[in-house]
């Protein structure tokens, strides 16, 4: 049962990404772009997510638990680091020289385009190198 | 202001998906966690719930496709640029720890001070280097 809420969990956020207009890069750069041509289309999105979620996670969690599952299985660190906010930098930089974030780019490989496979594999390359990275100096 | 209803549906339903994951899995919908868990050197029962997750992300997007023929070409791109661009988000996204739903909408939502402060880093230096490119260079 858990394996098909991740599935239809997917399905929905697949959809509302591509119903939202976020799996076209030109939007999101267009968002990032407030000092030109300004495409406020993401505030939309994000402020949809974020009420949903705001008000379903305040319910969610009056539960003491969930309803697959023993616990909710929440990060726990809570110290904001260089790790974080280097992380979020990097991302932010990749962002918004092309205009996908994880999401839409792997929504978007439905679309077949060789451009959003060439992206995907260098984001999972970017993620493996990370990953080895912190094995080497631990 | 009606052009609009698209992107906030669309944004209600990526919390519906936020909400559902939490309510019966007890789990943040990371996307960029997904995608790393895909990396794992020993496959696990969380490789295969994320890439379910991840094959739902493109059956829900193609489900969009059949239903009204929308699909997006992305624009002419230099290869070396797109792959600069997924090398820093798939290196940013694992060093950070998320990313826009993982950070943005689920860390947001639970009132997460590192989310705040990564949603805000992400977000300015997205925002600086679209300038740099589309007014500087």
């Amino acid at each position: 049962m858990k394996a098909l809420v991740y599935l239809i969990g997917g399905i929905i956020f697949g959809f509302g990404l591509a119903y939202s207009g976020m799996t076209d890069p030109r939007k999101v750069q267009g968002f990032l772009d407030i000092f030109g041509a300004w495409d406020i289309t993401l505030i939309f999105v994000m402020g949809g997510g974020l009420t949903v979620t705001l008000i379903g996670y305040h319910f969610i969690f009056k539960r003491h638990s969930p309803i697959f599952t023993d616990t909710f299985c929440l990060p726990t660190n809570k110290h904001i680091d260089k790790n974080l906010i280097s992380g979020a930098v990097l991302f932010g930089i990749g962002w918004g020289l092309y205009g996908y974030c994880p999401g839409p780019a792997v929504a978007a490989l439905s679309y077949l385009d060789s451009d959003t496979f060439l992206f995907v594999f260098a984001m999972l390359a970017g993620a493996y190198l990370q990953r080895r990275l912190t094995k080497t100096s631990s | 202001m009606t052009m609009y209803l698209p992107a906030l549906i669309g944004g209600m339903l990526i919390g519906v998906s936020a909400c559902i994951l939490m309510l019966f899995n007890g789990r943040v919908a990371g996307i960029s966690s997904f995608v790393q868990k895909l990396l794992s050197k020993r496959p696990s029962q969380e490789t295969f719930n994320s890439a379910l997750f991840l094959t739902g992300l493109i059956i829900g997007a193609l489900a969009l496709y059949y239903l009204d023929g929308q699909r997006i070409t992305p624009p002419e791109s230099n290869p070396v640029l797109i792959i600069v661009s997924g090398l820093l988000v798939g290196f940013g996204t694992s060093l950070g720890s998320g990313c826009t739903s993982g950070h943005g909408i689920c860390g947001l939502s639970r009132l997460s001070l590192r989310s705040l402060t990564a949603t805000l880093c992400f977000m300015a230096s997205g925002i600086a280097t679209v300038y740099i490119v589309r007014h500087m260079l």
